[in-house]
């Protein structure tokens, strides 16, 4: 049992990093947003069978705020960003889609090949998931790189997120309580506070296409 | 209940009343008819408790509030006790004043200005209680917050927001300071208690990198020279009653805090704090000083006097960690008992003063000395109490002023003794300078309530002026008579004082002192010096009544009625008075190199002349200046990396952070 349970964590892991993979692909927001609620859920599902596993209290906390932030709140206030901005497709990135995923499978690759010596070092039970997760954190932000809207760069930017905590949940068995309370907090008051600056782009330009703000350069 | 409990019970009283204001946001009747007197009224048993506490053994409590697995602890001794008993004596003052105050409601809404009022005296009462870094630290916090939030009570000024912004800037950079000077102070241990603190025995050199952050982040708060900039400009900002409450109350909190980290959390005192203390002391009191003198806003002048208070208080402390790093430990108690009887002394006048120019600026609208004059015959109550406070603040016997005064020259007697003779020969100027000091406050003085209160009228507005209101009035008697009766009786006062130096050096001077009975203050010794206000007093009263009975005996009955010699003048008008930038001019004169000013004469065929000086500080170009500009030329350099472009941006960060693991895994 316990075995399995084990086994289950590389499966959540590899969700997520499929996942990740799928949201770069992504063109339309709206399937964007149900991409990131499932990548919260597994999310949850992997913090909960570590939990389970070590016998460690205080993750059982954070899955808690994690379900109740990335599955609940962030999804709702997100559909209803797009709702009111009237924003369904994103059709413009900086890259095309495949160029984006050759340069994402090289990102994986870098990261299980700088994961290894760390994740043979680490005691915890789940630490050949380490390069999973920092692939992840890779992955999302080359997608906030190559999005030309502002909708799917906070999507990438709370996908990263995302995968800081796994890596945090693989590797140490998750950070010190304070830090968790801190970083959920600052995602929380993150997506409020660019959920203003999105509808200040739109009044301002009348697009969310964000090469708009390059004129706001100081000169 | 133990005391501490109480004391939190009274703290929580004052955050349900600030809630209270809050529901009732515009009704400010209700606001200031009760929530501000009973407010007051909740001070007044925090002062209560807060004495029974002092004689008692300390008291601690774990509280369980703010983030899991990280409770505030919470200790009640001495030292909190004593400025607990400063905040709920001058506090209660000046919220029965502040219900009079208000009533025409400032800026903000009045109960967002109770509840802002409210978390402030709460927080400064849980700073005095806080006994870990943690708790500490955000209730400092909170403290500045909310007195930011009451300086900008009027915020639609764009000098107040100025002032404000300047005033949360160095509390921010002083607040850093007292955060590393925990970390420090608790030597790895990761365990950021005071109790741990205390066990530590830090290396001299630690010790006082410590000792150096504690001055520097507790001195932004008090308004040591250089940190000061942020007082003259914070308290002609605030509504009277909350700079009252900053100069009288806030204030002092820095200087528990400079006694908690110098004296309770270091156990080992070296000898160079105390003439570090010495001589920012010196320098701090001589420039706030010689500043209060020539200016002509009366809270500017209040405000530059805080800063001269601040000052006297550093060289009290100073003088006490030299005494005790030589171990003259019973001296060592006599110069802390001068700065903490000056701490509730200025606690009491300065908050008096504060709350009087709020009077007069609400009667007449003038906060400018030029344009003011001859109140007291307009607004006899605000004016004869003022002038008790201004006795107190000069250090003219038998008020509280002078007692702290005379405590802190005795003290500096005592340096002789010190073992170091370079000291020997040093420290008899600082006392010749505390002696200036203490004159030319007396002068800032005389010059503070001559030109408001005196003379005739400057505008023909103020013959409008009313008297303040009786809460007002009650608000004024309250401090005033605290200032007369600390004046009067010091043994007992010294008594209460006891407890605090005791717990901070393990000596006192209350056993020499009652043993001359209650009348007679003599700190060391009989034959060396003694004072008696009372019977000081009986003297003074007896002198004039016996004058005023010999003139009316001997003199009244023979009058003889002819013109006055009018010196030339036939028709004295109240601009041929001595305006405030007149009477600071010899002080101008003396000190130029120490001002920044620049002068508008006019010329003599002018028919409508002004007259304008504008004095500044010269550590806004020597110091403040030049540091805004360094941080401006660094941010253009800085600058040249912006393109504009968020992908550029974005992958910046992502450059840097695979050069980073690459970095890392090599």
């Amino acid at each position: 049992m316990e075995a399995l349970l084990a086994q289950s964590i590389n499966l959540f892991a590899a969700v997520l990093l499929v996942l990740a993979f799928a949201m770069i692909a992504q063109r339309r927001i709206l399937t964007l947003i149900h991409l990131f609620t499932l990548q919260g859920a597994s999310l949850v599902a992997a913090t909960l069978v570590v939990a389970y596993l070590t016998g460690q209290h205080h993750l059982y906390y954070s899955a808690v705020i994690t379900f109740v932030l990335k599955v609940v709140l962030i999804p709702i206030l997100l559909h209803r960003v797009i709702q009111r901005l009237n924003v369904r497709w994103d059709v413009e990135t900086l890259f095309n889609i495949p160029t984006t995923m050759l340069i994402g499978i090289v990102l994986v690759i870098f990261a299980f090949n700088l994961a290894a010596p760390i994740a043979s070092l680490s005691a915890s039970i789940a630490h050949g998931t380490l390069g999973i997760a920092l692939a992840c954190v890779l992955l999302s932000f080359l997608m906030m790189i190559v999005r030309a809207k502002a909708v799917p760069q906070v999507i990438g930017f709370l996908s990263m997120e995302n995968g800081l905590f796994f890596a945090a949940t693989a590797a140490t068995s998750g950070m010190p309580m304070i830090v968790e309370l801190g970083i959920a907090f600052d995602v929380l008051v993150g997506i409020l506070i660019l959920g203003v600056f999105m509808f200040q782009i739109r009044e301002q330009f009348d697009s969310l296409d964000i090469r708009h703000l390059e004129k706001l350069k100081d000169e | 209940m133990l005391h501490l409990d109480w004391i939190l019970v009274l703290v929580g009283a004052w955050l349900g009343l600030g809630l209270i204001g809050l529901l009732v946001l515009r009704n400010t009747a209700f606001v200031a008819r009760v929530l501000f007197p009973a407010g007051g009224a909740v001070a007044i048993a925090l002062a209560a408790v807060a004495l029974a506490a002092l004689f008692d053994v300390p008291e601690t409590a774990v509280l369980v509030v703010g983030l899991p697995d990280l409770p505030f602890h919470l200790r009640l001794d001495g030292l909190s006790a004593f400025f607990l008993l400063v905040i709920g004596a001058a506090g209660a003052g000046i919220s029965i004043f502040a219900a009079g105050y208000f009533r025409h409601g400032e800026g903000t809404p009045p109960g967002l200005l109770c509840l802002e009022y409210h978390v402030f005296l709460a927080s400064m009462a849980m700073v005095l209680l806080a006994d870990d870094a943690y708790a500490f630290m955000v209730m400092w916090e909170t403290m500045a917050l909310s007195s930011f939030f009451l300086v900008t009570a009027n915020h639609r000024v764009p000098s107040i927001r100025q002032a404000g912004f300047l005033y949360l800037l160095v509390a921010h950079v002083g607040a850093i300071a007292i955060l590393l000077c925990f970390g420090v102070l608790q030597a790895n241990t990761g365990d950021y208690t005071f109790a741990n603190m205390r066990a530590q025995s830090l290396s001299p050199l630690w010790a006082s990198a410590a000792f150096l952050l504690a001055t520097f982040g507790f001195g932004a708060k008090a308004g040591i020279v250089p940190l000061h900039v942020w007082l003259p400009e914070a308290h002609p900002a605030a509504p009277s009653p909350v700079s009252a409450l900053m100069s009288g109350v806030m204030l002092k909190t820095a200087i528990y805090g400079v006694l908690r980290v110098g004296f309770d959390l270091l156990s080992v005192q070296i000898w160079w704090w105390g003439v570090l203390l010495l001589s920012l002391g010196l320098i701090t009191a001589l420039f706030g000083v010689t500043f209060s003198a020539v200016q002509t806003d009366m809270k500017r002048l209040l405000a530059y006097s805080s800063i001269e208070n601040i000052g006297l208080l550093f060289v009290g402390i100073g003088l006490g960690v030299l005494f005790k790093a030589y171990g003259m430990d019973s001296l060592s108690a006599l110069a802390l008992t001068a700065a903490l009887y000056h701490v509730i002394s200025h606690a009491f006048f300065k908050s008096l003063l504060f709350l009087g120019t709020g009077s007069v600026l609400h009667a007449t609208g003038e906060r400018s000395l030029g344009k003011l004059g001859g109140l007291m015959r307009r607004m006899p109550w605000v004016g004869w109490l003022v002038l008790v406070g201004v006795l107190a603040s000069s250090g003219l016997p038998p008020l509280s002023g002078f007692v702290a005064e005379w405590l802190l020259l005795q003290s500096f007697l005592f340096t002789t003794e010190l073992p170091d003779t370079f000291l020997n020969m040093l420290i008899p100027v600082i006392a010749a300078a505390i002696a200036l000091v203490a004159a030319l406050a007396g002068y800032a003085m005389v010059k503070f309530f001559g030109v408001i209160f005196l003379g005739q009228p400057r505008e023909p507005k103020l013959a409008e002026a009313r008297d303040a209101s009786r809460l007002e009035r009650a608000g004024l008697v309250w401090l005033a008579s605290g200032c007369v009766l600390l004046g009067l009786f010091p043994v007992p006062i010294i008594t209460v004082i006891d407890r605090v130096t005791h717990l901070l050096i393990g000596a006192g001077i209350a056993d020499t002192v009652r043993r001359n009975g209650w009348i007679l203050l003599a700190p060391t010794a009989l034959d060396r010096a003694s004072y008696s206000p009372v019977i000081f007093l009986v003297v003074v009263c007896v002198a004039v009544l016996l004058s005023i009975w010999l003139v009316r005996r001997f003199y009244h009955g023979r009058l003889r009625f002819a013109p006055p010699w009018d010196c030339g003048f036939p028709a004295q008008t109240a601009r041929m008075q001595d305006t405030a930038e007149g009477f600071g001019q010899p002080i101008r004169q003396i000190f130029e190199p120490v001002f920044r000013m620049q002068r508008e004469l006019p010329s003599p065929f002018d028919d409508k002349p002004v007259y304008k000086v504008i004095i500044e500080d010269h550590f806004w170009h020597w110091l403040y200046l030049p540091i805004a500009h360094a941080t401006e030329l660094f941010a253009r350099v800085v600058g040249r990396l912006q393109q504009g472009r968020i992908a550029i941006y974005l992958l910046y960060s992502f450059v840097t952070l695979i050069v980073l693991l690459l970095v890392v895994k090599s």
